[in-house]
């Protein structure tokens, strides 16, 4: 049965309420009103209204409002009140099942990994050796532990592989791809949009409308679109509005202004008790030795300490990323997501709830190293780059490694993309098809890592400033199949997989917000 | 014949393949330095000889060369610094407002390198120094090597205690290049990136010191230490012992770090606009270009102005935490030698651009033409300062115009040799 609007709308208020009743910022706003009582302008007549007055002009109204768009932007509108659980985190049943599976697969991984090199999932760290890890937080980048045992949990072409096989049993599914004649990968029939809609969704990124990322190259007079544009960001920042800054950032942010605008969408401010939060959290690090922590040391090596641009930052990364396998508080976002943490206790101290440890499902640590490492470029403060990095995850990056049938997961970027490129370059898609390099095999990894060590930094940025902005992944799929539009030519070309691949080994030197623009709004369709 | 008699014929003592690759595609014809030729990339010690009094070598109107005959007077750290001393207390001399002090009586738009003494001659003056913040940290460099042989860091009087003895006997003692060094106040409050301290290399081409020309190239780079960088004294051997065993190790190409790894200028630039804003970040390169073209106006007037010469300089230049860039050293023979695919790349374009602009048109060289190249070869170099085109029309020429995501300057800056606008650092 549909929910009647007006009982969605009741149901929502509930919520954000219940969420903002026990948060930091209610406890701040009792305070501010008590303190208020002391101030001339509250009298006791009107007593109310003038500290709800005190409260706008003090601007922590703004600050509520802010509070409450960040809740409606992060969690998904509710659905019939008799739906389960389930059904909040994911309304397929057969998408469930699948990443249930999928977790399944990574957990005995990990504990056959555990058993092979006789090291507990978890365990309490000697007093000598945590000493020892204090000293050296701030450059873990200088140890080189013997990793060589450690296998990573798994490569993307895995995941792929497990998207690939998924089936909607409801479907018929013969010898031949039947639904939209759809001959990619993705087999499901999820719906995604098409150029129209999407011209539509992502109207400000129009012809006639001035963008950062193309009207302020240097050919272009700063006084045509820059200068103003700077302006209004300087404003916004003045007035503290979330709802405006995400309006805003859809043209893409001025350096300057970025690492502000993005705290401000994402409602991190920073406040004492964040840090204590974050300090606690590095406790909890040099108190306990995680196997996942092998892990991810593995991987920054491999990765970020390899990348042109982010290596500077890899002592960031494992500061960040250690603390971030170990914030329970992240557990809240799984109600809206498909996938379920596994669970593991300290060693020794099964069922105690204050020793227990998740670990972030599906974490292709990969990218997850790779989406910390650029906001590195904006936040150099460990506990503001936490707390970025944390919040993006949560409204972000987890959708690129869980299996659910939301617009912005990754079956359905996987198939926008597809479909996408199925649709407006049909020539190119059945030529890399006939010679075996099926087009997802290579845009993939692009967008499971939303680009990130793809892309040059600056083009990065202004690309995530649009994912800021939509409030969506899907920009990613649009922005893989404008990077083959783009190589087209060339693509028609190869006659290999390899050779397909050779051909888009190297994006650092594009230009994303005019592909984007081209191919949305310069293509006929 | 005719054909070949417009071929230019070059010569190298250099055997790298950036410069060897480029002189073939433009078709240049290898001969020895016996033979008659028109360009020679040479190494400075080949230019010593080459300019030496006793050679009596005598370069014809058709002949090049990429060095100036007394280049050390820029590129030795002892005259480097005493030409900029020099330079200074002439313009205080004549009451030039570029002069001008502060209350501590520091200069305040020429105070870019780091204290220094040359040793032993000015020892008694060093200690003096010393005495005023005895827990500062020096630097020890000598005077005539490269590469950072023999570089050192003191923090006590008695680590030096040598060059105390040779101050004090008499005037016997020769001091020959070999002996003298210099001794700088270390920067000890780098700049640090992700907990890393870094430096600068920026190239600059100089084709002609009066009036002075010179070039800047946009794509310098951040060398990284991957050693974390600490102050603390107990380090300081630790540090001695990383910055000489890099010395050793790294093929001769800069003194005090393991390579981490290297970032564009460009990203730098990125990320200091991100994370300091846009103003003080253009401030800081505006700075940048300023104290590089006032060393070379330092040492334009003691600069054999040789018109068969340009030259292309590495500046190494460090940038504190407070967004003050100083000069460390300028080589002359910045590194060839390539460290990765990327690194080949860069050196192999910087060479071309620099011949694109030495050698117009990749023709046989007239040395007596005018050295001003059109817009359209300059490649990756902008006009860094423009001495003619400054004094011409008032206004300024170099740096004007932005570059989008690159390097460059946004917006015109008035920098002739008269009254600067220097109206970001007032």
């Amino acid at each position: 049965a549909m929910l009647d609007p007006d009982r969605g709308l009741s149901l929502t208020i509930a919520r954000v309420v219940q969420r903002l009743q026990g948060s930091s910022l209610h406890s701040q706003l009792e305070r501010q009103a008590r303190v208020s009582l002391h101030k001339p302008e509250i009298k006791l007549e009107s007593l109310k209204e003038d500290i709800k007055d005190f409260l706008k002009t003090s601007g922590w109204e703004k600050k509520l409002q802010n509070a409450v768009y960040s809740e409606l932007n992060v969690f998904p509108s509710p659905c019939h009140p008799a739906a389960p659980p389930e059904h909040i985190k994911e309304p397929l049943a057969y998408m469930r099942k699948a990443q249930g599976s999928w977790e399944k697969r990574i957990l005995k991984s990990l504990n056959s990994m555990c058993t092979e090199l006789s090291i507990p999932l978890a365990q309490k760290r000697p007093v000598s050796e945590q000493k020892e890890l204090l000293n050296k937080w701030n450059e873990m980048g200088t140890d080189e532990p013997d990793l060589s045992l450690f296998r990573p949990v798994y490569a993307p072409k895995d995941f792929l592989e497990v998207l690939m096989n998924l089936r909607n049993p409801n479907y018929e599914n013969g010898e031949q791809p039947s639904f939209r004649n759809h001959l990619g990968l993705i087999q499901v029939p999820l719906k995604v949009k098409d150029i129209p809609e999407l011209k539509e969704d992502f109207s400000e990124l129009g012809l006639n409308i001035g963008q950062l990322g193309i009207d302020d190259s240097a050919q272009v007079p700063p006084e045509f679109f820059e200068n103003e544009h700077v302006r209004v960001g300087q404003k916004v920042l003045a007035e503290q509005d979330s709802a405006a800054a995400q309006q805003y950032v859809r043209q893409g942010c001025p350096t300057a202004l970025r690492a502000d605008l993005w705290a401000l969408i994402l409602n991190i401010s920073n406040q004492p008790e964040d840090i204590l939060y974050y300090e606690q959290l590095k406790s909890n690090v040099i108190q306990h030795d995680l196997l996942v922590d092998s892990l991810i040391y593995k991987d920054v090596k491999l990765t970020a300490s390899n990348d042109d641009y982010y290596f500077v930052f890899e002592d960031y990364l494992y500061q960040v990323l250690l603390c971030f396998s170990r914030d329970t508080s992240v557990l809240e976002h799984f109600t809206y997501s498909s996938a379920t943490p596994p669970k593991s206790y300290i060693q020794g101290k099964l069922g105690m709830e204050e020793y227990a440890v998740f670990y972030p499902p599906n974490v292709n640590f990969n990218s997850f190293i790779l989406s910390v490492a650029p906001l590195c470029f904006l936040y150099h403060e460990p506990s503001k780059l936490y707390q970025i990095f944390r919040e993006m995850y949560v409204r972000f990056f987890f959708r690129l490694h869980s299996i659910s049938s939301h617009p912005s997961g990754i079956v359905s970027l996987c198939l926008l993309f597809e479909t996408l490129l199925q649709t407006h370059l049909p020539q190119l898609f059945y030529h890399l098809r006939e010679i075996g390099a099926q087009p997802l095999r290579i845009s993939f990894k692009w967008m499971v890592r939303a680009f990130s060590g793809y892309l040059a930094t600056d083009q990065l940025l202004l690309l995530w400033d649009r994912i800021l902005g939509y409030n969506s992944l899907e920009i990613l799929a649009v922005l893989a199949a404008a990077v083959f539009a783009f190589r087209a030519v060339n693509l028609m070309e190869v006659t290999s997989l390899a050779a397909a691949e050779a051909v888009l080994a190297d994006l650092s030197t594009l230009k994303v917000m005019p592909l984007l623009q081209i191919f949305l709004f310069a293509t006929v369709t | 014949f005719r054909i070949m008699a417009g071929k230019v014929k070059w010569v190298t003592d250099i055997e790298k393949s950036v410069l060897i690759n480029n002189f073939e595609k433009r078709g240049w014809i290898q001969v020895a330095e016996n033979e008659d030729w028109n360009f020679y990339w040479m190494s400075v010690q080949t230019i010593r000889n080459v300019f030496s009094v006793e050679t009596g070598y005598r370069l014809s109107d058709d002949q090049i060369v990429n060095h100036f005959p007394n280049h050390y007077e820029l590129t030795r750290k002892d005259l480097m610094v005493k030409n900029i001393k020099r330079y200074r207390k002439e313009l205080e001399k004549e009451g030039s407002p570029l002069a001008e002090k502060d209350e501590n009586g520091k200069y305040i738009y020429l105070d870019f390198v780091p204290v220094t003494f040359m040793l032993p001659a000015d020892y008694n003056l060093f200690v003096e120094e010393f005495r005023k913040n005895p827990s500062s940290t020096w630097i020890m460099k000598p005077c005539g090597k490269a590469q950072g042989k023999g570089i050192f860091l003191i923090n006590k009087l008695s680590q030096i205690k040598k060059w105390s003895r040779d101050s004090k006997t008499s005037s016997f003692v020769s001091q020959s290049s070999k002996e003298a060094y210099v001794i700088s106040l270390y920067i000890n409050n780098p700049l640090l990136i992700g907990g890393k301290k870094f430096d600068l290399r920026l190239y600059v081409l100089v084709s002609t010191y009066r009036p002075l020309r010179c070039y800047m190239y946009k794509l310098g780079f951040c060398r990284f230490c991957t050693v974390k960088y600490t102050p603390s004294t107990s380090e300081l051997d630790n540090m001695f012992v990383h910055l000489t065993n890099v010395a050793i190790q790294k093929h001769g190409d800069d003194y005090n770090h393991i390579h981490g790894g290297k970032w564009t200028v460009s990203n730098l630039r990125l990320y200091l606009e991100s994370t300091r804003g846009k103003e003080v970040t253009n401030k800081l390169f505006d700075e940048i270009h300023w104290i590089i073209v006032q060393s070379l106006k330092a040492v334009a007037p003691v600069m054999n102005n040789d018109k068969h010469c340009f030259e292309c300089y590495g500046y190494d230049i460090i940038i504190d935490d407070k967004l003050k860039p100083w000069l460390i050293e300028v080589n002359a023979s910045p590194s060839l030698t390539s460290s990765t695919a990327n690194d080949r790349i860069l050196k192999y374009n910087l060479i071309n651009d620099t011949l694109n602009i030495a050698v117009p048109n990749g023709e046989i060289p007239d040395c007596k033409w005018n050295k001003s190249p059109p817009k359209e070869v300059l490649g990756n170099y902008e006009v860094l300062y423009d001495e003619e085109m400054a004094q011409s029309d008032g206004s300024d020429r170099d740096l004007r115009g932005r570059s989008g995501q690159s390097t460059g300057v946004k917006g015109s800056r008035a920098r002739d040799s008269g009254k600067p606008v220097l109206t970001t650092w007032k």
